[in-house]
């Protein structure tokens, strides 16, 4: 596919200065700033762009389904495509509610939504719900639409879909509920599909398994895609023409190869680099280690088990449990970062969590390497016994919102375990606690502000600040990075590496993105469905995956380089289901 | 599925309605004196000649001169078999008196039920869709003002408008010359004709409740992702409004028949005692200010009995409506 | 790389320093209808606590020749009989007309007798609170042997403004103190139930569903009639006041359960628990203050119900009675539609637990909303 060729064709979709406002009471707010995109019959076009740059809702305007105060203020979207006629229709200048607009919705362009769960009517059957479009768009009899809608979700893999038709939203996983609305939005042959960061609530492997199936669905029928996301892995997997979005403006547009190969815009330009820079391991840890070698084991866990109960029963009292961790071993030595990647529902939070002991744990112990140079279990202490464990061995959290209390000040978030120390008297906290805002790369002003006043990324320096306050040893990060930016990521990665070079410390980083742990740890280990399925040095495990779980993860992963587009085979983990 | 959850909701209403029956006899019992010196003491007041034996006779039935907790399984076991003791003011069983009140009541509360859910589930709707719209701010209004009037100071005011300004009497549920005939269609009628008023007064403050809730439940749910799905499929405004966020939104307002009606059985004791209607609450206050124990304790387990049982259709009816639930 | 911020550019704006209780004021503020009911609601406790002062005459007081005397208009400009005029507030004096057939009384306005008014003027001596002795009032007829009613009187020519001034001491304080117990029991309850989790919770959460499902009028009125005859007002009214909130805790208990569930589990108060805080710390240093706006919300929606529960008892004869003065005591007047008819002014205690119970309830509102002014930072 070249330029040239594509200059040629009429476009199916072409969007020409398109203005979407949002009216607030403090004036009107403009999220899509004069935006021109053409889409191609059989093609694929990703708008990328980080969260706030209006790619959403070009797609929404599109349709004229932009929620309430938003407005399309002028521009066109010439359709092509009218029932797959010559007939041009300006979508923009339609009535959002008229017949012309609904008649189009669904049947010549469909939508798919991040949300697979809340996208779903929680209410209804899938059944019911696929085969309402068809029978809002073609005159079939109830019984046939539900045939359609049997095929349809044959068509997208769904097992069983003789009896899923009739199951409700909530009894399927969350890759068979996207599943489940690709075939709703496949039900009419669409010639557009708008889907609007289809997989960003999907763990790696659906990813791939989703945008596999949307590949190939477009290839056996000409339809055309518009494909929004902020992953520039998931651009390089499918994009054939991309358009980067920022602050409702597109800076920059081009076909996959050329936008990857050799950016021209400051931004995509940074972009790329922050997604590049993550995906091979950090230099500076790997220079780090080589001038310091890891020391002895710190941090032990041996067969640790934990099962919830599960709530019912009819004094809520629960008969059976969920065992959420299984027999999990794993070592720690000083000095080194070990990782522990997994998908959601692994058990890598839980396993964390047990082992800081916020968790009491079911079986198995915990042996942690004291100030007096002895191993102690931590799995049979009382929280009264933990508090000296507690100071040495600390937690980042994942939200940076949930996690700073919002009542109280910077200063007091990151004193508040030295205060509960009763070692330094106030003037002397307030001293530690600049130098620790120093440390994090924060000034010193920041100790009077409350936290809704900082950006995710400073918030999360915050809590790195309080977690360094007692002097720890071990560091548990989990998914600390994962509701950052790209651009901010590497740099918290880069400031826990810093301190791990003037603090002596250890981590342990919990995350379910594995370019994030190769960045940064040492070693790593991978989890699945509560058990540990593999360790090992994190380059050789990478590289050399023995597990066929960590090959099928290691497959999946989108690698951000179009040219490598296909080179990796895909590998499906069906094993211990 | 279902059927297991509506027998395990059953199940569980029976340590409620048990713990609600020790309720009303601690009630009964909590009173100085008990039934059988009230009387002694009644019949010596009037001149009568107190026979010693029968009193024993009454006191050993009601097993008064045993503990507390005997004393309620001889009364609960007599209410099983429909006997609710006697009443010293009228001096009949309890039993034969408080049926026809009841089911009067009975046909109040529901009729107004169905009176408050009738106006507030559109209402609700369409203030919800329509909102900040003049419409929107009349229904808030009259909401609020239906929230915040006690119902027994509505039912005073109609009086009064009634009696001054029509000259008509809107107290009772019967005319008079029905009031104290059998039952016969014509009486039935005839309570339809005077049922609207009560209705409408004891209405008001639930159907302003469950107008508040429907609409903020709907505004919840028309923001939810699964409106912009249906939109999107090229569903009209109207009826996927009707068939999404609606029916969603329904969920919640069917549980609040729950505690909407055990508050409509409250709120109609006193209108009922300001209407002097023939049903249950008048009766049992009077029975509570003469300190009748027996009567107002069966009016109390029984009118707690409803209010359970109430509850317990609320939450079978929305397992029906909701699958979610079922699967719990 | 233009989009990498620099992490030492730091939000400047006022708003990053302002506290949780600037920001929720700030949110209320925004409500006028609830800022407005704050104010009335105030205006209600300070005339309930200054009965004495702001009611122009004894309640109690009776007036054998003033029965069912209709309300009287105040008139700020005062004309002469020679046309000429001064600001003067007053109110024409009424005299009885006796029906010749019927017997029946009916007051005339006579405009030639004036009773003029005065502000802070003296009136009948009052000793307030049981401490002092005054005789100012906030309003009084310049000649105290004169008598004016705002709001008419009574069967016994009793001030109705006046006993609708002292009845909103006893109607106004008996929702503040139910309130107050309830939120005792409920905070407690709420907060084990909601902090130790388990069987605890279970147990407690029982209990509030069966209180839930049960009617609450019955209850009550079981309970009242249940207390003993010759008790005293005081304790009487100290009685029902327990008696309402030992059913109204329920809705606060709630509240707080799920607050505390909710709370138990985020990461600020894990992490409060791993700084090292004993759990007296991370409770009332941490989880109380995130909760203290919402439990303040529920309470001022909680009194509106016990002032409507208060009203109900004693308007049935159940609840407070005379000498004590209550807005529901004082319905009590109005139930007869004879009386009624005759008096329409008697309903005067019933407007005002109308609007006192409307402000509440619009209070309570805004409050809510401005409860947590962290809620829509995440957009």
């Amino acid at each position: 596919m070249s330029n040239g060729n594509n200059a040629s064709a009429t476009p199916i979709l072409e969007i020409k200065d398109l203005v979407t406002e949002f009216a607030t009471s403090r004036g009107s707010f403009r999220a899509v700033d004069g935006i021109s995109l053409k889409l191609y019959r059989g093609k694929t076009l990703c708008v990328v762009g980080e969260s706030g740059s209006g790619k959403s809702v070009t797609a929404r305007s599109i349709l004229q389904i932009v929620d309430a105060p938003g407005r399309i203020m002028q521009g066109q979207i010439n359709f092509n495509a009218y029932r797959g006629s010559d007939r041009v229709v300006d979508l923009a200048k339609l009535d959002p509610r008229g017949k012309t607009i609904r008649d189009i919705r669904g049947r010549d362009i469909a939508m798919i939504f991040q949300e697979p769960m809340s996208s779903l009517s929680p209410v209804h059957t899938i059944g019911d719900q696929v085969g309402e479009v068809i029978r809002l768009h073609d005159k079939v009899s109830k019984k046939q639409a539900r045939e359609q809608a049997v095929e349809l979700l044959r068509k997208v893999e769904i097992k069983n879909p003789e009896s899923a038709v009739d199951r409700y939203p909530f009894e399927f996983s969350g890759g068979m509920r996207q599943r489940a609305m690709i075939a709703m939005a496949l039900a009419c042959n669409p010639s557009i599909l708008i889907a609007d960061e289809p997989t960003t609530a999907l763990d790696v492997t659906i990813q791939a398994e989703v945008l596999a199936l949307i590949k190939s669905l477009q290839a056996s029928s000409d339809m055309s895609v518009l494909f929004i996301t902020h992953d520039m892995g998931v651009v390089a997997e499918i994009a054939d023409e991309i358009a980067v979005m920022r602050y409702g403006k597109v800076v920059e547009q081009g076909d996959a190869f050329s936008l990857f190969g050799n950016p021209q815009h400051p931004y995509t330009q940074g972009l790329l680099k922050s997604v590049r820079e993550l995906d091979q391991p950090s230099p500076r840890r790997i220079e780090l280690r080589r001038r310091r070698p890891r020391g002895e084991a710190c941090l032990v866990s041996e067969k640790v088990r934990k099962e919830f109960p599960i709530p019912g029963g009819l004094f809520g009292r629960g008969k059976s449990t969920l065992v959420a961790v299984d027999d999990a071993s794993i070592e720690l030595r000083a000095g080194e970062n070990l990782g522990i990647v997994g998908e959601s529902g692994s058990g890598k939070t839980t396993l964390g969590r047990c082992l800081q002991r916020i968790y009491s744990v079911s079986d198995g112990n915990i042996r942690y390497r004291d100030h007096d140079n002895k191993m102690i279990d931590l799995a049979t202490l009382s929280d009264r016994e933990l508090r000296q464990p507690w100071r040495d061995i600390r937690m980042v959290f994942q939200d940076p919102f949930a996690s700073l209390n919002p009542r109280m000040t910077v200063g007091q978030i990151i004193a508040e375990p030295l205060v509960t120390e009763r070692r330094l008297n106030a003037a002397a906290i307030d001293t530690r606690v600049a130098e620790l805002l120093e440390l994090v790369g924060l000034p010193a002003s920041a100790a009077s502000r409350y936290p809704h006043a900082f950006s995710g990324g400073q918030r999360q320096r915050i809590s790195i600040a309080r977690a360094i306050a007692p002097n720890p040893k071990i560091i548990i990060a989990d998914e600390a990075t994962s509701a950052l930016d790209v651009s901010i990521r590497t740099q918290v990665l880069d400031l826990l590496l810093d301190l791990q070079e003037r603090l002596d410390l250890s981590f342990i980083l919990i995350s379910h993105d594995i370019s994030v742990i190769r960045y940064f740890c040492d070693r790593i280990a991978v989890m699945y469905r509560g058990r540990i399925v593999e360790t090992g040095p994190t380059e050789e495990v990478c590289a050399t995956p023995s597990h066929d779980y960590t090959r099928a993860l290691l497959s999946a992963v989108p690698i951000p380089d179009p040219t490598r587009r296909g080179t990796v085979t895909r590998v499906r983990y069906t094993g211990e289901a | 599925m279902l059927i297991s959850y509506v027998i395990r909701r059953i199940i569980w209403a029976v340590p409620f309605l048990f713990a609600a029956s020790l309720v009303a006899f601690a009630l009964i019992t909590l009173p100085p004196g008990d039934y059988v010196t009230t009387l002694a003491q009644t019949l010596a007041e009037s001149g009568d000649q107190v026979d010693q034996a029968r009193l024993a006779a009454l006191r050993a039935r009601y097993g008064l001169d045993q503990p507390f907790i005997i004393q309620y399984f001889m009364w609960i076991g007599g209410v099983l078999q429909g006997d609710f003791g006697m009443s010293f003011e009228w001096n009949q069983p309890v039993a034969q008196l408080i049926w026809e009140r009841l089911g009067l009541s009975f046909i109040l509360e529901f009729s107004t039920l169905i009176f408050a859910w009738g106006v507030a589930l559109p209402v609700g709707i369409y203030s919800a869709v329509r909102k900040y719209s003049a419409g929107d701010y009349v229904v808030s209004v009259i909401g609020f003002l239906g929230l915040a009037l006690p119902n027994f100071l509505i039912a005073l005011v109609l009086m009064y408008v009634a009696v001054v300004h029509f000259g008509v009497d809107v107290t009772g549920l019967f005319s008079p010359q029905y009031r104290d005939a059998p039952w016969s269609w014509d009486k039935f009628v005839n309570l339809l004709q005077h049922l609207w008023i009560p209705v409408i007064i004891l209405g008001t403050s639930a159907t302003a409740g469950l107008m508040r809730i429907m609409r903020a439940n709907l505004l919840d749910e028309l923001n939810k992702p699964y409106v912009v799905t249906a939109r999107a499929k090229g569903l009209s405004e109207w009826k996927l409004i009707l068939k999404y966020p609606v029916r969603l939104a329904l969920n919640p307002f069917v549980s609040t028949i729950g505690w909407a009606f055990p508050q409509l059985i409250s709120g109609a004791v006193i209108t009922a005692y300001v209407l002097s209607l023939p049903t249950a609450g008048p009766l049992m206050l009077q029975a509570l200010l003469a300190q009748d124990m027996y009567l107002a304790g069966a009016f109390i387990l029984l009118l707690c009995c409803f209010s359970i049982i109430g509850m317990l259709v609320s939450d079978i009816l929305l397992a029906l409506v909701d699958p979610r639930i079922r699967f719990r | 790389m233009t989009t990498i911020a620099d992490p030492r550019t730091i939000d400047m704006r006022t708003d990053a320093q302002a506290s949780q209780w600037r920001l929720t004021w700030r949110a209320f503020r925004r409500h006028r209808l609830a800022v407005v009911s704050l104010v009335i609601v105030l205006l209600f406790y300070v005339v309930g606590a200054f009965a004495e002062f702001f009611a122009p005459f004894d309640p109690e007081t009776t007036s054998s020749r003033h029965i069912y005397h209709p309300p009287q208009a105040i008139h700020f400009i005062d004309w002469q009989a020679d046309g000429s005029w001064s600001i003067r507030p007053h109110v024409e004096s009424m005299v009885v007309k006796r029906d010749p057939i019927s017997l029946s009384a009916t007051y005339e306005a006579d405009p030639a007798r004036k009773i003029y008014l005065s502000l802070f003027g003296q009136g009948q001596p009052y000793t307030m609170w049981g401490i002092f002795q005054a005789d100012r009032h906030l309003l009084a007829a310049a000649d105290p042997a004169d008598r004016f009613y705002l709001l008419g009187t009574d069967r016994l020519g009793r001030d109705v403004l006046s006993r609708v001034i002292h009845g909103s001491r006893v109607s106004m304080s008996i929702g503040l103190l139910g309130v107050s117990i309830s939120l005792v029991i409920g905070v407690l309850l709420g907060g084990i139930s909601g902090y130790y989790g388990g069987f605890v919770d279970t147990a407690v959460q029982r209990v509030v569903e069966l209180i839930l499902s049960l009617p609450t009028i019955p209850i009550w009125l079981g309970l009242s009639a249940a207390l003993p005859q010759e008790w005293s007002p005081l304790t009487r009214y100290f009685a029902i006041t327990v008696i309402l909130s030992l059913i109204g805790w329920t809705e606060l208990a709630r509240v707080v359960r799920g607050r505390f569930l909710s709370l138990r589990m985020e990461d600020f108060v894990i992490a409060a628990r791993l700084d090292g805080g004993s759990q007296g710390r991370v409770i009332f240093r941490h989880m109380l203050p995130s909760m203290a706006s919402h439990i303040i919300a529920s309470v001022t929606l909680a009194i509106p119900a016990m002032i409507i529960a208060e009203t109900a008892l004693s308007f049935i004869g159940l609840g407070l009675t005379p000498p004590i003065i209550s807005w529901g005591v004082l319905l009590k007047e109005a139930q007869n539609i004879r009386s009624i008819a005759q008096a329409p002014w008697l309903f005067a205690p019933g407007v005002a637990v109308c609007i006192a119970v409307l402000a509440l309830n619009f209070l309570g509102d805004g409050l809510r909303d401005a409860a947590d002014p962290y809620s829509n930072e995440k957009q």
